[in-house]
Order: C-alpha cells, then sequence, then structure tokens
C-alpha cells in the first residue's frame, strides 16, 4: 500500500470513529440500560473498525467478533424455538401444582405470552446481561452458571492441557521412532483410545480405581478428586492429538527446509522442535480450538458418571427438568465458548504460520 | 610431496536401504578437490550426484547409509566424527545450497531469523554484531532493501531472492567448501545467469572452493576447473572442463554433449540419449551404461571397465579407451 493510500484511510479511520463517538454518545442519552449502550457503543466500535482498520488482522477480528454477535443470535433462537415446540413446559407434570399456582408461575416466567413475544422479551433480558431465574430453584442462571462452570473450567482446562502436551510430545516421539517398538506402542494405545467413548472409558476408570482398588472415593462432592474425569475427559483427545502430530511430523520432517537446517549445523533436537515442530502443529492448531472449548464446557457424560457438578451436569438437569431458562442460558454460554474458541485458534494459527493473510 | 587436497573422498559407497531392497546409489567414487577450486559434478537424474555430496555432509535420509570409503577434509576423516562434531562442520566448513529454494527455507521464520540461526551457530558474536553480518551477507549476495528482507517470510520473496537467501545463508561463516546441489534447475533461465554469475562473483571476492553438481554440462562449462561425469554412482570421465568438451572419451559423456542444445546457422536436430537410467537395485555386472551404449562390446557386458589415463588431465572408465590404445599399439607394431 502506498502513502496516500494509507493517509485517506487514516482519515476515514478518523471520521468514522468520530462518527461512532457521536452515535454512542446519543445512545447515552437516549437508551435507558447501560449495558444496552456499552452493547451497541461496542457493536459501532466494530463496524468501524471491520470497514476501515488498516490492518488486516484488525479488520478480520472485528468481522469475526460481529458475525460472532450474529452466530449466538442464530443459536439462541434456533434453541429457544426447538425447545418450546416440544410439548410441554417446566410446570407441566404429573404432580402439577393448582391451576392457580401454574397461572402465577406461567405469569412470572411469562409463560403465558406468545412464543415470539416471549424471545423478544428473553433476548432484552439478555442484552441487559441477565440469563433470568432458574424455573426449578429459583437461582440465578448467571450465579448457577458461574458455580458450575468453575469446576468444569478446573477440570477441562487440566485435561485440555494435559492433552496437549501430552499429545504433541508422544505423537512427536511415534514420528521420530517411525515403524520401531515406541510408535507401534503409541499408535497402538492411541488407537484404542479414539476408538473407545468416553463414558466407557469413564465407567471402566471407576470400577478399577474405585471399585476395586479403592484409590479414590466414589461420590464425592466435597474433597473432590480431579484425577479420574481429568483422564477420562482427556484420553481420547490425547490421542487424537497424538495422531494428528504424528502424520504431520512425519510430512514435515520429509521437507527439504529440514534438510536445509540439517546441513546449517543445527542441533538434532532444535531441528525437531524448534524447525519441525513449529509447521507440524499448524493442523493440529485447527483440532485444539474447539477441543479446547468443548472439554472446558464439560463433556456432559462424564460428568454425570463421576457427579462433577459441573457445567455439563447442569446442562443435562435443564433438560430433563424442562428448566427454559437453564437450557437457554447453558446453550448460549457454551455458543459464546466456542466462537471465542474458534476465533483464537484461528489468531494462533496466524501467529503459527506467516503465510496465513486474513485479508 | 606435493600440497595435501583441501578435500579427497576416496572409494565412497552409499546404499539407501528400502524396502524393495537395496539402493545402490553410489559406487565407488574418488575425487580430490584443491582449496580454491571449482569441481563439476554431472551426470542425469539417479547418477548419484547429490547422494555423493550428502554423504559429504552426513545429510542422508533415515534410510541411507554410507557403506565404504573415506571422505578427508584437510587430511582428517570425517566419516569417523561423532554427530556433535558434524554438528559444528556442516555450515562450518563446508556448506550446500540446494535445488529448489522455494522449499529449502522454513516458511514459519523470517528471513533474518534463519539467517542469523546460521551465523549464530558457529560463532561467538553478540546480537548486534549477528545482525550487521546478516545484513552484510545479504548485500553481498545482491538482494535489494536487505532491512525490509531480512523482516518479511519466504513466501514474499522470488525463486531468485530465495536462492540468493539460501546462498548468503551458506557463505555466513565463510566455509572452505560450498556444494551447489543444482542450484539453478528449479530457476527461469534469465535468473539462471544471473545466480551463475554471483557464485562466480562470490568464488573470486571470498575464495571458497566450490563443488557444483548439474545435470547440465552447459551450465557449468566455463565455470569449472575440474569436471567429473557421473553414471549409475559410478564415475565415467574426469577431466579439465577443455578436456572434457572437446575430447569426450566416454560414450555417456559424448551423448551429453551431443544433447546441448546450440544456437547456430543452421537447424540442427538434438541427439537424445536413448533408454532410461540404470536400475540402481539391480545394477549390472558390466559397465552400468553398457544397455545404452551404440559402442556396447562383449566385455562391456560382462566386466566393469577400468579407468584410463588418456593424459595428464584426463581419465576415463570406458573399455573403448582400451580397444582404441590396444588397436594403436597393434598399429605401432605393424608399421
Amino acid at each position: 500500500m502506498d502513502m496516500t493510500e494509507r493517509k485517506r484511510k487514516e482519515r476515514q479511520l478518523i471520521a468514522t470513529t468520530v462518527l461512532a463517538l457521536v452515535i454512542f454518545a446519543a445512545g447515552l442519552l437516549f437508551l435507558p440500560i447501560l449495558t444496552e449502550k456499552i452493547l451497541l457503543g461496542a457493536v459501532l466500535v466494530l463496524i468501524a473498525g471491520a470497514l476501515f482498520f488498516t490492518n488486516n488482522t484488525g479488520r478480520y477480528v472485528c468481522k469475526r467478533i460481529l458475525l460472532a454477535f450474529l452466530t449466538i443470535f442464530i443459536i439462541a433462537a434456533i434453541t429457544f424455538f426447538t425447545m418450546n415446540a416440544i410439548p410441554g413446559g417446566p410446570f407441566s407434570k404429573e404432580k402439577a401444582p393448582s391451576a392457580a399456582v401454574q397461572a402465577v408461575l406461567e405469569e412470572r416466567f411469562h409463560l403465558n405470552e406468545p412464543v415470539g413475544k416471549q424471545f423478544l422479551l428473553y433476548l432484552e433480558g439478555l442484552m441487559q446481561g441477565n440469563f433470568g431465574i432458574s424455573t426449578k430453584t429459583g437461582r440465578e442462571i448467571s450465579t448457577t452458571i458461574f458455580d458450575s462452570f468453575s469446576i468444569s473450567a478446573k477440570l477441562g482446562g487440566m485435561a485440555a492441557l494435559l492433552a496437549i502436551v501430552l499429545g504433541v510430545l508422544l505423537g512427536s516421539i511415534a514420528a521420530l521412532n517411525r515403524a520401531k517398538a515406541a510408535d507401534r506402542v503409541i499408535i497402538f494405545f492411541t488407537t484404542l483410545f479414539v476408538a473407545v467413548p468416553s463414558f466407557i472409558m469413564a465407567t471402566l476408570l471407576l470400577l478399577v480405581f474405585c471399585l476395586q482398588l479403592n484409590w479414590f472415593p466414589i461420590f464425592s462432592t466435597e474433597n473432590q478428586s480431579y484425577v479420574l474425569p481429568v483422564i477420562a475427559l482427556m484420553l481420547s483427545p490425547m490421542s487424537y492429538i497424538t495422531r494428528l502430530t504424528k502424520t504431520s511430523m512425519l510430512d514435515v520432517l520429509g521437507q527439504d527446509y529440514i534438510r536445509t537446517a540439517r546441513a546449517k549445523g543445527v542441533k538434532q533436537w532444535l531441528v525437531i522442535f524448534k524447525h519441525a515442530l513449529r509447521n507440524a502443529l499448524i493442523p493440529v492448531i485447527t483440532y485444539v480450538g474447539p477441543m479446547t472449548a468443548y472439554i472446558l464446557t464439560g463433556s456432559m457424560v462424564v460428568e454425570s458418571v463421576f457427579t462433577t457438578g459441573g457445567l455439563g451436569t447442569k446442562f443435562v438437569q435443564g433438560i430433563t427438568n424442562r428448566d427454559y431458562p437453564m437450557i437457554m442460558g447453558t446453550t448460549i454460554f457454551l455458543a459464546m465458548l466456542m466462537v471465542t474458541a474458534t476465533l483464537l485458534s484461528d489468531l494462533v494459527y496466524k501467529l503459527v504460520d506467516p503465510r496465513i493473510d486474513f485479508d | 610431496m606435493s600440497e595435501m587436497p583441501l578435500l579427497q573422498v576416496k572409494n565412497l559407497h552409499t546404499s539407501f536401504f528400502t524396502d524393495a531392497g537395496e539402493v545402490k546409489a553410489v559406487n565407488g567414487i574418488s575425487y580430490n578437490l584443491d582449496a580454491g577450486k571449482v569441481l563439476g559434478i554431472v551426470g542425469e537424474s539417479g547418477s548419484g550426484k547429490s547422494v555423493s555430496a550428502y554423504s559429504v555432509l552426513r545429510i542422508l535420509t533415515d534410510t541411507g547409509r554410507v557403506k565404504e570409503g573415506e571422505v578427508l577434509f584437510k587430511g582428517e576423516n570425517i566419516l569417523k566424527y561423532s554427530e556433535q562434531q558434524m554438528q559444528k562442520f556442516r555450515g562450518s566448513r563446508i556448506s550446500i545450497i540446494f535445488q529448489d529454494p522455494m522449499t529449502c527455507l522454513n516458511p514459519t521464520f523470517s528471513i533474518g531469523s534463519q539467517l542469523r540461526e546460521a551465523i549464530r551457530i558457529h560463532t561467538d558474536r553478540n546480537k548486534e554484531e549477528i545482525q550487521a553480518r546478516a545484513l552484510e551477507m545479504l548485500q553481498l549476495v545482491g538482494v535489494n532493501e536487505p532491512e525490509k528482507r531480512l523482516k518479511q517470510y519466504p513466501h514474499e520473496l522470488s525463486g531468485g531472492m530465495r536462492q540468493r537467501v539460501m546462498i548468503a545463508m551458506a557463505l555466513a561463516c565463510e566455509p572452505d567448501i560450498l556444494i551447489a546441489d543444482e542450484p539453478t534447475t528449479a530457476l527461469d533461465v534469465t535468473i539462471q545467469a544471473q545466480i551463475l554469475e554471483l557464485m562466480q562473483d562470490l568464488q573470486r571476492k571470498l575464495g571458497m572452493a566450490i563443488i557444483m553438481i548439474t545435470h547440465d554440462l552447459g551450465v557449468i562449462a566455463d565455470m569449472c576447473d575440474e569436471i567429473i561425469v557421473m553414471y549409475g554412482g559410478k564415475v565415467c570421465e574426469r577431466g579439465t572442463a577443455d578436456e572434457i568438451f572437446y575430447n569426450p572419451r566416454h560414450e555417456y559423456t559424448k551423448g551429453l554433449i551431443r544433447s546441448i542444445p546450440r544456437i547456430s546457422e543452421k537447424h540442427e536436430k538434438l541427439i537424445p540419449i536413448s533408454g532410461s537410467p540404470v536400475d540402481l537395485l539391480n545394477l549390472p555386472k558390466g559397465c552400468a551404461f553398457a544397455a545404452r551404449c551404440d559402442h556396447a562390446m562383449k566385455i562391456c557386458l560382462e566386466q566393469p571397465p577400468e579407468e584410463v589415463r588418456v593424459n595428464d588431465f584426463h581419465i576415463a572408465a570406458c573399455w573403448n579407451n582400451v580397444k582404441q590404445m590396444m588397436d594403436e599399439a597393434k598399429d605401432g607394431e605393424e608399421t
């Protein structure tokens, strides 16, 4: 880009920022609620950024975040309407309360309104940062999500970290010892772990280590032992990463630039862990982003087997209880995590592979 | 005793052990290289020219192994070096540049990072000195806007530029020998000429010896002091450039020369060498070229040809020479 072009873009940028600030100020005056003002301001700034940032990456990030809003809106709509399309509701049970009580409850949760109106009301609450309250427990959904997510995040964080570190390490070892004993053992077990579903793995772990060996307590809401759930969560993604890393490492080790590095006199371990691994990780990163989000939000089945009380458990409970606000809250939260994780992995991609241009 | 050559390769054998069997890529080649000289190694694909160079630096792939022979650098057998010693040796004493500059630079590191690494490995200069040296090298190989190039990544440079960067990287630690493995094959013709000119120019300035590997005799005609012609992992003919060009004594060399396109008044047809390269999995017991040779005799199929001294500057391994010499001797007796 030449200088005049750049100057023109900069002038445009300043102009839009001023315009955005003016609209934002107007919003401050006319919109009644603070969170809505902030949201509006953010969207305006993002639009300005997406249009006029001189930096490709900056423009790309703005566009992606704007798209993320849209994605989450669509997910919210689909969930809301399918949820409502299923017969029955939060208060239709065998032992139903009296008609009067039910009417009061329905009034409180706007269930007497048409579905479209309900959705608009829900969105309005959401814009104010309000996820509503649970129809089952009466607690704030946001508190429940926050509490249960802190458990899931701890479990999932450890599992994701272990899966990535061990997966990359084992994959590299397998690639470097191709067709030797180490490679065969690693590939045998990783194939096994990829094939066995996580709930069977979780149950097996429980049977062996809790019932037979008595190493860990079976149920424990206090004095949580994270060991088994973390293992059950991480085995399958770790195995997948191992296999991905091995394949891509083998491909990279045959490349000409690896020969160049050796010919320069680079030490063997540096050739592998600097020159080869950086290139070998490119396909792995694509998988790691969504995987991390998936593990972080808690694999529902594994959490149920170990009764960890994490987000996954709450999600499943929400569905069985027809707890509409809980289902919406957890879904939207998961969607946000997933969108953030994919965006982050795309950005890491750019960091590792300079050939990627976001324009 | 005359002065010891800088590099002596003696009876080098290299094979690749694959699932299909042993691929005998290099079968007993020997040559000497004096300091500051340019040696050309010519041959078609699969003649073992590149593998012989990789064997010297020991950068063969996993399946490749040097089975026999010696590589003496200043009298020391570097095939006996440990891997650590070898790491210090590569890039500092002998450097190499490769055929395809598009794939030989690591796509995920900047030009500067790769160039600085080459310097850092073999010197104890500090950061500023390394940066200055990297810049100096890029200027030396004629890269325009060197400051900007250091920050760029390989994909942002053209093929010719990348080959210049490869040369800068190879020469950064002032090696005694530069091996150039088909350095111009993957480049446009105009760029080829530029790169060859650059190499000649650098050779005059820095005085290193060069081993120039190519399949194109024409490319190296006026740059080599000595030329080795290889076929089937063996040396067919060796001599000064003039001897090889104007007095070729091996049928394969003659075929190579006939297949160089010339610009002349009349339209001459190019004469290709018919047949396909020799199968390295099953080398014939006689001369490797015999199956494609127009002048093959019975003995060519049965016994590998001996090296015959044509004159002080020229050795050829072809039975036809022996026959010719015997005929001449017979004629001499008769007259």
